[in-house]
């Protein structure tokens, strides 16, 4: 087996290393194919991980509902009647629908996007103000700086706490000063800030200047009575949540007797709808990736052959000599091919390990920063794996033609050439 | 050793064909040390080429050492060379990357010997042409005398039944060439065959025989009283 055969390897890496600028020229191209591609495919990495960093903490199977007026009259109702949900909704969609896991029933003082003025020692805010159950932190989750999240203990005894955005905590409070414990006033009633919770680069839903307040707390405070401004659901993973939407708005549209095709009296959006978007358009990047990094590897491979090509022709003489000495063509072939299978893998592996310190210099530079959806780009063994196979056997299959016109030359006229 | 009967050769050139081995017969036996000679044009090495399987003959016969030498394709004619002949040239064709000892060793390589004993084999040819020192210099750090004694190394290594030197002393001065006629030959006196391509008669006078070619066809084959280089050394 000449894959163990010492002798050809020392021969090959004999006529490699005594010529070590062509040598390098020859590798130039492959190590730049092969840091192009590994750039390319650990930025599409990065982005991919990025936009799983951006969406950490978000469910990704979940959707949110919430009412607006009809659009069709039925019966007997005229259409633009404003429809309201009433809290115990929440508790008839959970046993109803057994793919729903997380329900978070949400309301907002004012209308929806409205702010309310929040006062502290002379200082104001105009900030969102939301009633909310602990599970919202399931669906979307709050990156706390300071404090807690709301808990069921909260909701059970309607304890007048909050919990506000940095945003909202800049207005109402000194740089550095310490927020929790403090109290705020909305619409005259005082609460207790008991977090404070940052921007975290996440879908954000809320803003960064909102209050948070039990829902319990906010019935009471606010006199919402039994009214629901909204719903955060969690949706089984194995079910598709367009499947689930349409079960909940169909049983709402019951409950509210709102014309079946009526799409605008109950708003919805489908949160793994931009999921699968994102999932979608990483893969086209990889994929891309993968397709451009390929030709370019390709381009290097041939630029190896290329370059033997011209070396046979410069060793003409020597190829004639072994020849003489007694070389078979299959002799000179090999040691040809195998010298593009070094040349190649050595090339590669260079550029590997290149594209490994740009890639780590890059995630130094943008990688762990929260604005930019660019984190840890790397390859992957098997991404690395398959693209160095991929150029071993491009290299085989190249370094024929260099080799099939060494054999070519025959002795006597390969001696003749002074 | 070697036996043709009848040997043609022409070329093909354009239209017209050149008619360059006019029927060659002509034997050597084991031990010999033959010059061939000619001017430029007679076929000398046309000849030589032939009997180095590195050309084939378009008709005639041709015996090494009890061997029909025809049908050769390439790979055949490699394992040929390999086993029957050492080649001398003219302009020593070393590897110019490979140390002498490298050089000596690498018909030895395509003979599969093992690595050691290549080495030790390599190196004690290179003694036997008084280079053993210069083992591990690259051919451009030796001179045109000592490069063409690596040849010679080299073309005895694989230990053939022929040694065909095409002018080896041609791109020497008067003072090398008669050193390495001189270390032809006692290797010739050790017993093995050998043929010497040359126009030079100084040269062909140092062989125990002179064929004398001359338009394709042997005009003239004599035995002659061989000059011992040494003298001139």
């Amino acid at each position: 087996m000449w894959l163990f055969d010492k002798d050809l390897w020392s021969e090959v890496f004999n006529t490699l290393g005594k010529n070590m600028f062509r040598t390098f020229l020859t590798m130039l191209g492959v190590i730049f194919a092969m840091i192009i591609l590994m750039l390319l495919l650990g930025s599409a990495n990065g982005m991919s991980n990025g936009f799983d960093n951006v969406f950490a903490g978000t469910a990704s199977n979940s959707l949110f509902v919430w009412s607006r007026s009809t659009s069709e009259p039925y019966k007997g109702f005229e259409r633009g009647r404003r429809i309201q949900f009433r809290i115990e909704d929440a508790s008839i969609l959970k046993q109803q629908i057994p793919e729903i896991e997380v329900l978070a029933p949400r309301i907002e003082l004012g209308n929806h996007r409205d702010v309310v003025t929040v006062y502290r020692k002379g200082r104001k805010s105009g900030s969102s103000v939301y009633g909310d159950y602990p599970e919202i932190d399931n669906i979307t989750k709050k990156k706390l700086v300071d404090g807690r999240f709301l808990n069921q203990n909260d909701i059970d005894a309607s304890k007048k706490v909050c919990v506000i955005g940095e945003e909202t905590y800049k207005l109402l409070f000194d740089k550095g000063e310490n927020a929790i414990g403090e109290d705020i006033r909305i619409n005259g009633v005082f609460f207790k800030v008991i977090g404070v919770y940052k921007p975290n680069n996440n879908i954000n839903i809320d803003g960064e200047n909102a209050v948070f307040i039990p829902f319990s707390t906010f019935q009471k405070a606010f006199n919402s009575g039994d009214r629901m401004g909204w719903m955060a659901i969690d949706v089984d993973p194995e079910t598709s949540v367009a499947v689930v939407e349409e079960k909940i708005k169909k049983l709402l549209k019951g409950k509210y007797d709102i014309h079946p095709d009526d799409e605008r009296a109950i708003g919805s959006f489908d949160m793994s709808e931009i999921f699968n978007n994102i999932a979608a358009f990483t893969t086209v990047l990889k994929g891309f990736s993968f397709f451009v990094g390929i030709f370019t590897l390709l381009a290097g491979v041939i630029a190896i052959s290329n370059i033997l090509l011209i070396t046979v022709k410069e060793r003409t003489k020597e190829i004639g000599v072994r020849r003489a000495l007694g070389a078979t063509p299959r002799i000179v072939k090999r040691q040809i091919v195998v010298e593009a299978i070094v040349l190649t893998a050595f090339a590669g592996l260079v550029g590997f390990a290149l594209s490994v310190g740009i890639l780590a210099a890059l995630d130094a530079a943008f990688g762990q920063g929260n604005d930019f959806p660019f984190r840890d780009p790397m390859v992957s063994i098997p991404q690395f794996g398959i693209s160095f196979l991929l150029m071993i056997s491009l290299s085989v299959l190249i370094g024929m033609i260099p080799a099939n016109r060494a054999i070519k030359v025959k002795p006597i006229d390969a001696l003749r050439e002074e | 050793m070697i036996e043709i009967k009848d040997l043609h050769k022409s070329y093909q050139m354009g239209s017209n064909s050149l008619h360059v081995l006019k029927g060659i017969n002509f034997s050597v036996k084991e031990g010999e040390l033959v010059a061939i000679m000619g001017s430029s044009g007679s076929g000398k090495s046309t000849l030589l080429n032939i009997l180095g399987m590195l050309d084939v003959a378009n008709e005639g016969e041709y015996m090494l050492d009890g061997v029909p030498i025809k049908d050769l394709n390439e790979t055949k004619a490699a394992r040929y060379r390999n086993k029957f002949l050492g080649f001398v040239f003219q302009s020593f064709n070393l590897i110019n990357y490979k140390s002498a000892l490298e050089n000596v060793a690498l018909p030895l390589y395509y003979q599969r010997v093992p690595r050691k004993e290549r080495q030790e084999k390599a190196l004690k040819y290179l003694e036997q042409v008084g280079l053993k020192e210069w083992a591990t210099h690259l051919p451009s750090e030796l001179s045109g005398g000592q490069k063409q004694r690596v040849a010679i190394a080299r073309a005895m290594a694989a230990e053939p039944k022929v040694l065909l030197a095409d002018e080896p002393t041609g791109a020497l001065d008067s003072t090398t060439s008669y050193e390495v006629m001189d270390l032809i030959q006692k290797i010739n006196d050790q017993g093995n065959t050998i043929l010497v391509v040359t126009h030079e008669e100084d040269i062909a006078h140092m062989c125990k025989r002179i064929v004398h070619l001359k338009d394709g066809v042997i005009v003239e084959d004599k035995k002659v009283k061989q000059v011992r280089a040494s003298e001139y050394v």
